[in-house]
């Protein structure tokens, strides 16, 4: 009997023993398992982020361009100046209206696909909400242009309708209005998600307590959607602050965002150490706003 | 300048272009650009120039503006000459600068700079000097490209010059009936919210170039060489210019965009947007105004470690032949600095010559105040000119 396990493990080979060997250790096993994708986070992904950290202490020779690897605050002081803060004020604001308008679109929608459409209805206007995201951006905002711009489809309709021309092409209304049109979808899907996830019979159970429907959507709805509502403006507050194309295109004399100023310290003042340390006011400004996200259950909706 | 030209002319095919984005072109002025920097003196001034081109080394390592390799002039090069060309595309003048450094590292032979990265290559010791008489095309070059400042010190070629284009104002004729005669349009409030310019710092010497003209108690001589006060100026002129500003263009397909639907109907641009919209029909000219214009030209410079010399020498001679100056002027919408190609141009395409302006009298070019970058050294060896730094943070605060 013994001899034959014996046999029977030689003619296995090595394979076994190592399968054996990782079954006895379950720690070794789960080493193994997740240091390719662990690396892959910490090299690929953290390390990067230190670097840039690192990089936004240092400056640049302004004659050569090389990088000069000597310690100063500087470029994060020159954050704190007016035009910065400037820029940095009108990226929050944009990215908060931009939350603030998806929502209140948002919700009533999400919540007569969740509760009222039919299954079919539902289905239908789940494909509406997703294909303008098959489509390129770039092609969205080019039509968005093409709308806004004077003598544009929005004027010439307005003018038809006998409203009068209106030129808002090239503004920051146009931006919050292609931005909010751009990132509407992520928001309505956590909250139809959330929304869906509510039980009938919490419904039912505050029409039996003598609640009225505005009371029902107000004190059982409302409550349980927040999550969704929360989850989704991570979405549309964090694209907003981070994008820098819309801006490009869409934006008028004073539409410069964070991404503007960092694209063009990289781009045509090669001054890569200040754009990483204006990079980093994003990622604070995210942080604190993950923060505040969780304290609404962001993440049990996501 | 550079890159916008590229990224305009290139846009129609592409959306990825968008991405590329702005940035600094060429050239020096016209006067002067040498004593700006007096005092200093190029580390590889000295660094001897070979007498004859040798046998290729099989391989040519480029670093260039998007549609400056074209394969139309780069594959009959590597069949004449059995160098290999790899590019490697710069987006802005200061990625040059930086892919350029130490002197290209051992691994690039060329770049296609512009004005405002050369000095900083040459005084950098990034480039070294070329031997101009191996070039045979540089005698027909126009004149003023031949030894300009910008690629030229103290009589020693650090490249040669290969295409160039002015800045001009591009006016809609059903707003200006007449064709405007100075830059003025641009700041007059009659105008407010139907001007526009191009999103970049140097466009603070256009500013200054006009100041030198109406303002002449500044004393503003060379546009790139501005004084601190003289700067500060420049800059309250574009932060009054800046409420009628409709939008600073990125691309060159903006602006095409915003004069055909008549949201601008003034502003800076390159021949190559007036050219586009007049051949779409759009009722627009341009002109240059009495105070001159900016303009950018761009040189290929030889780098200090090129691997393979005299495959450079050779791309050189054959980037300078009337045929390819033609081919890269009409692919791109600029002028060849070689007089012979304005025919072909022609061939290539009906009027590019006269359209690009190839023909043009030499007083036109005169005009023509060239993209360079501006340093702290400025005239009678001073050292308080507003260097290029200054110029992007005053710039990111007009446009912030």
């Amino acid at each position: 009997m013994t001899a034959t396990v014996v046999r029977e493990d030689q003619a296995v080979g090595g394979g076994a023993r190592v399968s054996a060997a990782l079954w006895r250790r379950a720690w070794l096993r789960a080493t193994l398992t997740l240091s390719p994708p662990l690396a892959w986070f910490l090299v690929i992904y953290l390390a990067s982020l230190a670097v840039m950290l690192l990089t936004a202490f240092w400056t640049v020779n302004p004659f050569t361009n090389a990088l000069e690897r000597t310690w100063t605050l500087a470029n994060f002081q020159q954050i704190f100046t007016g035009t910065y803060l400037t820029i940095i004020g009108r990226t929050v604001i944009m990215a908060a209206a931009v939350t603030v308008t998806d929502a209140v679109i948002a919700v009533p929608f999400a919540y007569y696909m969740a509760r009222v459409a039919s299954p079919r209805g539902r289905q239908a206007l789940f494909v509406a909400v997703l294909l303008p995201l098959w489509a390129s951006y770039m092609a969205r905002v080019y039509a968005w242009i093409v709308i806004l711009q004077k003598g544009g489809t929005l004027s010439w309709t307005l003018s038809k309708l006998g409203l009068g021309a209106v030129n808002i092409g090239y503004t920051n209304t146009a931006m919050w209005l292609v931005f909010s049109y751009i990132w509407l979808p992520f928001m309505i899907v956590p909250i139809y998600a959330a929304l869906e996830r509510i039980p009938d019979s919490l419904l039912e159970a505050s029409g039996d307590l003598g609640a009225r429907n505005w009371r029902t959507l107000r004190s059982v709805v409302m409550p349980l959607a927040l999550p969704g509502v929360a989850a989704g403006s991570i979405f549309t507050f964090s694209l907003t602050l981070g994008d820098y194309i819309t801006p490009l295109l869409v934006g008028g004399a004073s539409s410069n965002f964070i991404g503007n100023a960092i694209y063009s310290n990289i781009g045509t003042a090669n001054n890569l150490p200040f754009a990483a340390a204006l990079a980093v006011v994003p990622i604070v400004i995210m942080i604190f706003y993950l923060l505040g996200a969780r304290l609404f259950g962001a993440f049990e909706a996501m | 300048m550079k890159t916008w030209t590229r990224a305009g002319a290139l846009l129609a095919a592409s959306f990825a272009a968008m991405l590329v984005a702005a940035c600094g072109s060429s050239g020096g002025s016209t006067s002067g650009g040498a004593s700006g920097t007096s005092g200093l003196t190029p580390p590889q001034a000295n660094t001897a120039v070979p007498a004859s081109v040798g046998k290729g080394e099989g391989q040519l390592n480029l670093i260039a503006w998007s549609g400056y390799a074209q394969p139309q002039w780069v594959k009959p090069f590597e069949q004449a000459t059995g160098c290999q060309v790899s590019t490697k595309y710069g987006n802005t003048s200061s990625e040059m600068v930086s892919l350029m450094a130490n002197g290209g590292g051992g691994q690039y032979d060329l770049v296609s700079a512009s004005g405002d990265a050369d000095l900083r290559l040459i005084y950098g010791g990034d480039v070294k000097p070329i031997n101009i008489n191996l070039i045979p095309s540089w005698k027909d070059f126009h004149p003023f490209l031949q030894s300009p400042p910008f690629n030229t010190i103290g009589g020693k070629h650090y490249g040669v010059s290969y295409e160039f284009g002015p800045n001009v104002l591009l006016y809609s004729k059903q707003a200006f009936p007449s064709a405007p005669t100075s830059w003025s349009v641009i700041y007059n409030k009659q105008y407010s919210g139907e001007v526009t310019v191009p999103n970049n710092p140097i466009q603070i010497a256009d500013a200054a170039l006009y100041l030198s003209r109406t303002q002449p108690s500044l004393g503003i001589g060379d546009p790139y060489e501005l004084t601190q006060a003289q700067f500060n100026a420049t800059v309250n002129l574009l932060k009054q210019q800046k409420p009628l500003i409709k939008k600073y263009w990125d691309l060159a397909s903006q602006e095409i965009s915003m004069f055909q639907s008549g949201t601008a109907v003034v502003g800076a641009a390159w021949p190559y947007q007036t050219n586009t919209l007049v051949a779409a029909g759009a009722k627009v000219a341009d002109t240059i105004p009495s105070q001159g214009a900016t303009g950018w030209a761009d040189t290929w410079m030889l780098a200090t470690k090129a691997p393979h010399p005299n495959c450079a020498y050779k791309w050189m001679q054959w980037a300078t032949t009337p045929k390819v100056q033609a081919q890269q002027a009409v692919y791109f919408g600029e002028t060849p600095a070689n007089k012979l190609a304005c025919p072909i141009m022609d061939q290539l395409s009906k009027g590019a010559c006269a359209n690009y302006h190839a023909d043009a009298p030499e007083a036109y070019f005169k005009t023509l105040k060239f993209w360079k970058t501006p340093l702290k050294q400025c005239g009678n060896g001073k050292n308080d000119c507003v260097p290029f730094q200054q110029w992007v943070t005053a710039w990111t605060q007009i446009t912030g």
